[in-house]
This record gives structure tokens, C-alpha cells and sequence, in this order.
């Protein structure tokens, strides 16, 4: 059904009239112009369409836009703030925890998620919470350390 | 300096326009050389077909490939038709350049595979951008440099600023003395300094790649350093652009009808509920239907609206019934190599026959096959995910009828490659539909396209029969390959009787000759093609005979070794495990591999857990140990060798390819499984920074182990042999069973 759905997007309300069946990863990238998140399997297998739903990770390509009226959407695009890298993105770029690139944008977003519920993760709940993400360039090993290193960093707060 | 534009233009191979862009400052043009080039650091068959072989020959006349800029304000632009695939390949290039050009690393901006912007290049491919461009782009670097000293030493000499005249005996010592040091040329007796953007203001020369003196290794500053990737930031934050993420006005997006099997044919179509959607638009073209729509939901929405009916498949092999066809219908092996005679070795000692099997399997890139393309008066332009953008310029040049010179190509991010990205389908299908609709048309596969239309890994049997005296020596090998190519065949152990029989990797992978349709559906280039299945063969068999021997398997590969980079590798890689002496299976789980491809050296050790319940294997620890030469980039190189072994976690025990009756049963990740997080083991990599060797491949190399260290070291750990690839859990509680 067509009708218009506001919610907050990287910190900004938003409205946008839209057949509210549609999947938000369509919406964010074609509608919204937000291309970060990726379209990887359309099933929501791989991960690669993370975004960040009221401090929930979720599988954009298979969420319906009506799930996210009157909620808080991040995707990669409002990690920064300012010009400054996020923790987990400066995380990231240190332990050159990507080759390809095209996974990380819903890595980060899935790790960002994880931090946000338990700050200080130990590397076996990383490896757990991150599990569904799938990287074929082989990052894995370096995106735990990232996360973890990114958690000191943060102190806690996410 | 006119003269070289007269000799290219007049060959017609760069295009004019590439001088017409380049405005003032110094161009150096440079050449890979032709095909031999490549083909000389091949293994083995050498390719020679264009069309679906990747390995396309460089067309006639192109002299140069690439060329290097240095602007007025100082930047240095270098222009290669390479892509960068998370290879790292942007930063280690650059590398060179700022090495021998003495300027820093951050002035260097790269320009990768831009078919208007960057001269011909055969493809991204083969491990080859090091071994191939190393010494060209540190040529056309030295080139630039030696021209930029001879300005400075002049300008240095003048008696006065702005003074031309000057006499050569006044000017050698001053070049002679001259240091460069981040683009900033100093000769030190007279404080005197000028910067290259200086030197070239209001100028503009170009001169070719001459013979240039290259620098000593030894005084290397950059290269052998950890650069950082360029693109680190833009990836971290979601500004990096892929093909997908291009959006031009009027664009719309495309999927295509496709048969629920290869081989299948249309025989009923009815479009009409499709064509009521409001928005969408139904493309019939030759034996093309498509749709297009505003969006790519409402494409995929129009797609499933279409009703129509296929004949069944002529093909009625699958999975299981695969290897038995391929023994008996593979034609036209050849022997490749041999020496002393078989059948008197095979009398010298006991006799070990088995034959080792490999399932196909998919490249899997997360960024499946996507293609933008706008053709419009005459003209196309095309952003590809690809490996090869002149390739997909030249295929879509021919099926619009256009000249090369009107197909524009640019590769933006690729989300991956593998081998599956050298081929052109899904480029050609959006260049045909954009032509059709009269608008730029986003064409990006479903993930279950991507896997039906991908080119697996050939599926193959490898059937080794040896022969082992009192002594534990080898002194029979008779190797035969079945659709696996050659690549990687021929042993490197010393045995007096060996021989080794082989179809040509351009038969089997790249679908040309003899054995060019053996298999149900496509198959190609896969993260070192052919090596893996044989490495796995190889190495298997050698433990088989250690084991009976009752020798280590390190020592008893020692036995038979004499070449020192191999032995290097093995006792680097032994030092860092901590590998002791012990003949399997030994209970600890442990195992050994080694191999050798292009010029590069690996040797790999891993520790592995089997469950003999469920047959569930988790490897615990890998230490791979690679020479490849001089190493450019020691952090790329360590994540090359980690996505190898990641990779090679997924050959050597998940991934397979299901099929019946030529439908691909694998669509996705729930039936194709990839590596994930909770499979990693602890990896360590020892380089060996060998710099009396020219940098080799390392995008490759170190996957070749990976099948057949897991299955020693399960045999180490259980006394079970496993013979097929990949080692499912069902696989293993198999072999447990029959050990």
C-alpha cells in the first residue's frame, strides 16, 4: 500500500511516500540515495545490507519499510560524524579489516550493533554475533581484532 | 617529442584522444610487452584464443599500455588499464612509482581500468599485476626521473634564471651530484633546489620508456613497506562506489527471464500480466526476454508476473554421476612430461593407485554480476564490475555494432572478482538492453543468476599411480589429470620414473578445443585454476606413502626435494609451527603441504579437530609460508595469503556445486556455503622476502595447499583418508568408516 512512512534517518526525520511492502534496502539506495548498504543475496543470508533499526541490526533487503515507521534508521552513511571516522570505521582502516570493500559497510553496521549491546565483547561473541556476515575475500580474522580494538577505543559508549 | 605521437597514432593503437587530454607536464608511455610476456610466467599450456578465452592477445599495432603523468602542480597520474578488485593492487603500483620517481606515495594518483582514459590491458588476472608491470612501471618512473634530473641540472647551470644556453660540461657534475627527495631536486654544493611541478610548468614532453638504469633493491624506500590502501576511507565510510551505486537520470532497471536449467529451452511465453504493471516495459529481443522498471523491486516483481515454459534439459548428469562421465569422456590428453620409464619403476617398489576428486564450485564474489550502461548516438558507455574492461568494451562493441573507439568502459569498485569477473555475459545483456529501451539500464544479477550463470571451477578426477622402495623412496609417478588442466601437474619431487598426462587448461576451463563442452554448464577461471585439485592430489599422495613408510611427512617431502626455494618455504613454515618429527597418523591433528606456481613457493602446516560424531572438521591453526619473490607491499601480501587461506577453508571443505539435470542447485549462500566467521582458525604467514627474485603472484599462490593440508592433518588426527574435495562431514564420517 502507497502512503507516506516518517521515521528518523541518521538522525534526521524523514518522510517519504512509498508502497510500504517495499524492502528498505531498495528505498535507502534508489529512493533515498543512500548506496552504503549493498544488495548482497536478497535473502537475508549474507549480510551485506546491514543497517542499524532502533540499536538492532536488521537484514535491509529483507525488511518491508512499514517496519520502520517511527524508528530510528543508521546506515554507513551517519556512522561519522563531522568529518571524523567512527571508532570501529578508524578500527577498521587500521587493521586493513577489508579488501574488496563491498561486505564492510554492513559489517560495520553489524559490529556497531553488537557494541552497542555489549560494549566489551569477548572475540568469541564477536565471531558469534558477526557469523551471518559473510566476507569472500577473507577479512574475518582482521575485522575481529577491528572490533575489539574498536571497543577499547570506545569506552563503552557506542 | 612529435615523433612519438606520429608512431602511435599512425599504429593505431592508443587513441588520440589520451594526448589530446594530457595538457602540459611530462608523459612517459610505457609498454607490458605483448602476450609472450604473459604467457612466459604461465605454468604451463600457453592460452592463444580470443572470445571466451580470457586471456585475450593484445591487438596489433598497440604499443604502449600505460603511461605515467607528472603534472605542473607536482601530482604524479598513472594510468593502467589493471582493475583493482581488494588486491590492493592501487597502492602496491603506486608504490613502485614513488620508489624509483622519488616522490611520495600520497602525490601518486592512480587511474585503473578506464578504457578511454588508460591504454589497452589484457585483464586482471593470473597473479600477473606484480610480476608483469613491476619492472615496466618502475621503468617509465626511472624514465621520468632521469628527464626531470637533466632539467634540473640545466636550470642549476644557467648562469642566470631564465638563461637557455647552457654548455654540457657545465651541467654533468651538477647531474651527477643531484639528490630527489619527495619530488624536490637539491644539488647539494649549491643549496640550489627546484621541485619536479617547477620544472615542468608551461612545458609539455613526452618520451617513451627507454632503457633507464632501475635502482638496486637494496634501496628500495617504499616498496617493501606497508603503504596504506587509498581507498581505505571511502570503504569504511560507504562512499566507495561500486557499479550498483551509479545512478543516471531516466535510469531504469533490467532483469531477465531465464530458464530454470542450462540446456533448457523456451517453448510458451504469455507477458501480458507483466506488461499491465504500471512503469514496466517487456523486452523480447532474439532469445532474450527481459523487463525493465523504475525500480529494481518492481523489476523483479514485473519478472515473476511473466508465465512461460521451458523443454527440460538434455543433460542428465549431476553431482555424484559428474566424475565417472568426465573419466570416460574426456578426450586428447596428452602426456606433458615424462622421464625414465614407467613401467620399469613400477617394478622397482610397492605400488599405490587412487584417484583424488574434486566438485566444482562457484567464485561466490559478494557483488554479483552488475553492469550500467547508456548507449546513445552511436555511442555506449559502460560501468562494469569486471576483470577485464577492454574485453567487455571489445564484446559489446561487436554484438551493437559499434567500433571499440565508441564503447567506453569504466571500472569502478569491484566487490570481488576470483577468476568469475574475466567474462562478459552480464555486460553484453545491458549493453543490448540499454540499446533497446533507449535509457541508461542498471543490470545487476540475482544472487541465484549469479551462481547459474557463473563459471565454476571445473570438476575433476586426478588418478595417481606410484610406486615407493624398502627405502621409502620414491621411484615411480604416473600422473593423469582429468579436467583439471595442466596447470600445476607436473610433480617438482624427485622421482626417477615419472610421467604426467594432461589435457590443456585451455580446453578444460576456458571451453576451447577438444574438451570445450564436456561439462553441463560454464566453467572458467577459478583463484588458481587447475592448482588446487592438483595440489590436493599431489600432496595426499605423498602422505599416503609417508604414512606406509612410517616417515614424517615433512621429512619424507624432504627426502624427495632438491629445489632450495621449496625447501626454504617448508623450514620456514616448520619454524614458525613448531613442526616435530612424527609419523601420521599421529593422533595430533597435524599435516603438511607444499607447492609451487608461477614463480611463487608455498608451503602450509595446519592443526585441525574432527568430531568423529558428526564428522564435523575445525581447523584450529594455519601457518602458511610463501616466497614470491621480492615482496612490494608486506601487510597486502599477509591479506592476500589470509583471503587464500580463508578461501581455501571453503574448497578444502564446504563449498560444492549441486546440480541434476542441468539445474544449479546452489543459489545462494544458504546452499552454497562460504567461509564465515566461526570457521576462521588462528593464521600466521610468514613471508620470505626473497629479493634476488623479481616480485611474483601472491593473489593465488597460497590457495593451492589449502585442500590437501586439511586432509593430512585429518588423516594425522583420525588414520582416515579423505579422496574427494570438499571434506563434507558426511565425507568424513565415510572415511572414518572405511579407515
Amino acid at each position: 500500500m502507497e502512503r507516506s512512512i516518517a521515521f528518523t534517518l541518521n538522525g534526521k526525520p524523514t518522510s517519504i511516500k512509498v508502497d510500504d511492502e517495499r524492502m528498505l534496502l531498495w528505498v535507502l539506495r534508489y529512493d533515498l540515495g543512500l548506496t552504503g548498504a549493498k544488495f548482497g543475496c536478497g535473502t537475508a543470508v549474507c549480510g551485506a545490507c546491514t543497517v542499524v533499526v532502533d540499536n538492532q541490526a536488521v537484514r535491509s533487503c529483507a525488511t518491508p519499510v512499514k517496519e520502520i515507521a517511527g524508528k530510528k534508521v543508521l546506515t554507513i552513511e551517519g556512522l561519522s560524524k563531522d568529518g571524523h571516522l567512527h571508532p570501529i570505521q578508524e578500527a577498521f582502516v587500521n587493521h586493513n579489516a577489508f579488501q574488496c570493500g563491498y561486505c564492510t559497510p554492513g559489517m560495520i553496521m553489524n559490529a556497531y550493533a553488537l557494541l552497542l549491546q555489549t560494549p566489551r565483547p569477548a572475540a568469541a561473541d564477536i565471531t558469534r554475533h558477526m557469523d551471518g556476515n559473510l566476507c569472500r575475500c577473507g577479512a574475518q580474522v582482521r575485522i575481529v581484532e577491528a572490533i575489539q580494538d574498536a571497543a577499547v577505543a570506545m569506552k563503552g559508549r557506542a | 617529442m612529435r615523433q612519438d605521437e606520429t608512431t602511435v597514432t599512425a599504429n593505431g593503437g592508443v587513441n588520440r584522444r589520451d594526448f589530446l587530454k594530457l595538457g602540459t607536464g611530462l608523459v612517459v608511455y610505457f609498454s607490458l610487452g605483448p602476450l609472450p610476456t604473459f604467457a612466459a610466467g604461465l605454468p604451463m599450456s600457453a592460452p592463444e584464443l580470443p572470445g571466451a578465452n580470457p586471456l585475450q592477445p593484445m591487438p596489433q599495432g598497440v604499443n604502449f599500455n600505460s603511461f605515467l603523468q607528472i603534472s605542473p602542480d607536482g601530482r604524479v597520474t598513472c594510468k593502467v588499464g589493471k582493475v583493482e578488485l581488494g588486491q590492493g593492487l592501487r597502492s602496491a603500483m603506486a608504490q613502485h612509482v614513488a620508489d624509483e620517481l622519488d616522490v611520495s606515495f600520497d602525490a601518486i594518483d592512480m587511474i585503473m581500468g578506464d578504457t578511454d582514459l588508460c591504454p589497452w590491458d589484457v585483464g586482471t588476472f593470473g597473479s600477473g599485476a606484480n610480476r608483469l608491470l613491476s619492472v615496466v612501471l618502475r621503468g617509465a618512473a626511472a624514465e621520468g626521473r632521469a628527464v626531470l634530473l637533466q632539467m634540473a641540472a640545466e636550470r642549476f647551470a644557467a648562469p642566470a634564471p631564465g638563461v637557455v644556453e647552457v654548455s654540457l660540461e657545465s651541467v654533468k657534475p651538477i647531474l651527477a651530484r643531484l639528490q630527489v627527495k619527495d619530488g624536490v631536486v637539491t644539488d647539494p654544493a649549491s643549496g640550489k633546489k627546484v621541485t619536479y611541478g617547477e620544472l615542468l610548468q608551461g612545458k609539455s614532453i613526452e618520451r617513451k620508456m627507454e632503457k633507464v638504469p632501475l635502482k638496486s633493491v637494496t634501496s628500495y624506500k617504499v616498496i617493501g613497506t606497508s603503504a596504506r590502501r587509498k581507498d581505505a576511507a571511502e570503504i569504511v565510510t560507504g562512499k566507495a562506489k561500486y557499479t550498483a551505486d551509479f545512478v543516471l537520470p531516466d535510469m531504469v532497471f533490467a532483469r531477465i527471464l531465464r530458464p530454470p536449467a542450462h540446456g533448457a529451452k523456451l517453448t510458451n511465453i504469455d507477458t501480458s500480466a507483466a506488461e499491465k504493471v504500471p512503469g514496466v516495459k517487456v523486452i523480447r529481443d532474439g532469445d532474450m526476454t527481459a523487463v525493465v522498471a523504475d525500480s529494481p523491486d518492481k523489476a523483479e516483481q514485473a519478472l515473476e508476473l511473466i508465465k512461460a515454459q521451458f523443454s527440460p534439459s538434455p543433460s542428465t548428469l549431476d553431482d555424484k554421476s559428474i566424475f565417472d562421465y568426465l573419466v570416460k569422456t574426456l578426450v586428447a590428453e596428452k602426456v606433458i612430461h615424462e622421464g625414465g620409464n614407467i613401467a620399469e619403476g613400477a617394478k622397482l617398489g610397492e605400488l599405490f593407485e587412487r584417484s583424488y576428486l574434486h566438485s566444482y564450485g562457484a567464485h561466490a564474489h559478494m557483488e554479483t554480476h552488475a553492469t550500467l550502461a547508456k548507449v546513445e548516438n552511436g555511442k555506449a558507455t559502460l560501468w562494469a564490475s569486471t576483470q577485464r574492461p577492454f574485453g567487455v568494451r571489445d564484446a559489446v562493441a561487436q554484438v551493437l555494432g559499434f567500433k571499440p573507439a565508441d564503447v567506453r568502459v569504466i571500472t569502478p569498485h569491484v566487490g570481488g572478482g576470483f577468476g568469475g569477473k574475466n567474462y562478459v555475459q552480464n555486460n553484453v545483456e545491458a549493453a543490448r538492453i540499454a540499446k533497446l529501451v533507449g535509457k541508461p539500464v542498471q543490470l545487476v544479477w540475482s544472487r541465484a543468476e549469479d551462481f547459474m550463470y557463473d563459471r565454476f571451477r571445473p570438476a575433476a578426477v586426478i588418478q595417481i599411480r606410484s610406486a615407493m622402495n624398502k627405502s621409502g623412496q620414491v621411484v615411480m609417478w604416473d600422473l593423469k589429470a582429468i579436467a583439471s588442466g595442466d596447470w600445476g601437474s607436473v610433480t617438482f619431487y624427485d622421482v626417477p620414473n615419472h610421467r604426467t598426462t594432461a589435457a590443456p587448461i585451455t580446453e578444460i576451463a576456458w571451453r576451447r578445443g577438444n574438451n570445450a563442452d564436456i561439462h553441463p554448464f560454464n566453467v572458467g577461471a577459478w583463484r588458481m585454476p587447475g592448482t588446487n585439485t592438483l595440489t590436493f592430489a599431489r600432496e595426499s599422495h605423498m602422505d599416503v606413502m609417508a604414512a606406509k613408510a612410517r616417515i614424517d611427512p615433512l621429512q619424507f617431502r624432504m627426502k624427495h626435494l632438491s629445489d632450495k626455494r621449496m625447501i626454504g618455504v617448508l623450514e620456514a613454515c616448520a619454524k614458525q609451527f613448531g613442526w616435530k618429527a612424527k609419523a601420521a597418523p599421529s593422533g595430533r591433528g597435524v599435516g603438511v603441504a607444499c607447492g609451487s606456481i608461477y614463480r611463487t613457493y608455498v608451503a602450509t602446516m595446519a592443526q585441525v579437530e574432527v568430531d568423529k560424531k558428526t564428522g564435523a572438521v575445525q581447523v584450529k591453526r594455519v601457518v602458511t609460508a610463501v616466497d614470491p619473490g621480492t615482496v612490494i607491499n608486506p601487510e597486502g601480501a599477509r591479506q592476500q595469503v589470509e583471503g587464500c587461506i580463508t578461501m581455501g577453508l571453503g574448497y578444502a571443505l564446504s563449498e560444492e556445486v549441486m546440480f541434476k539435470n542441468g539445474e544449479v542447485l546452489s543459489r545462494n549462500f544458504d546452499s552454497y556455503e562460504i567461509p564465515s566467521f566461526s570457521m576462521m582458525p588462528k593464521m600466521e604467514v610468514v613471508l620470505v622476502d626473497n629479493r634476488q627474485f623479481p616480485p611474483d603472484g601472491i593473489g593465488e599462490p597460497p590457495i593451492i595447499t589449502m585442500g590437501s593440508v586439511i586432509a593430512n592433518a585429518i588423516y594425522d588426527a583420525t588414520g582416515a583418508r579423505l579422496l574427494q574435495l570438499p571434506m563434507t562431514p558426511d565425507r568424513v564420517k565415510a572415511a572414518l568408516k572405511r579407515s
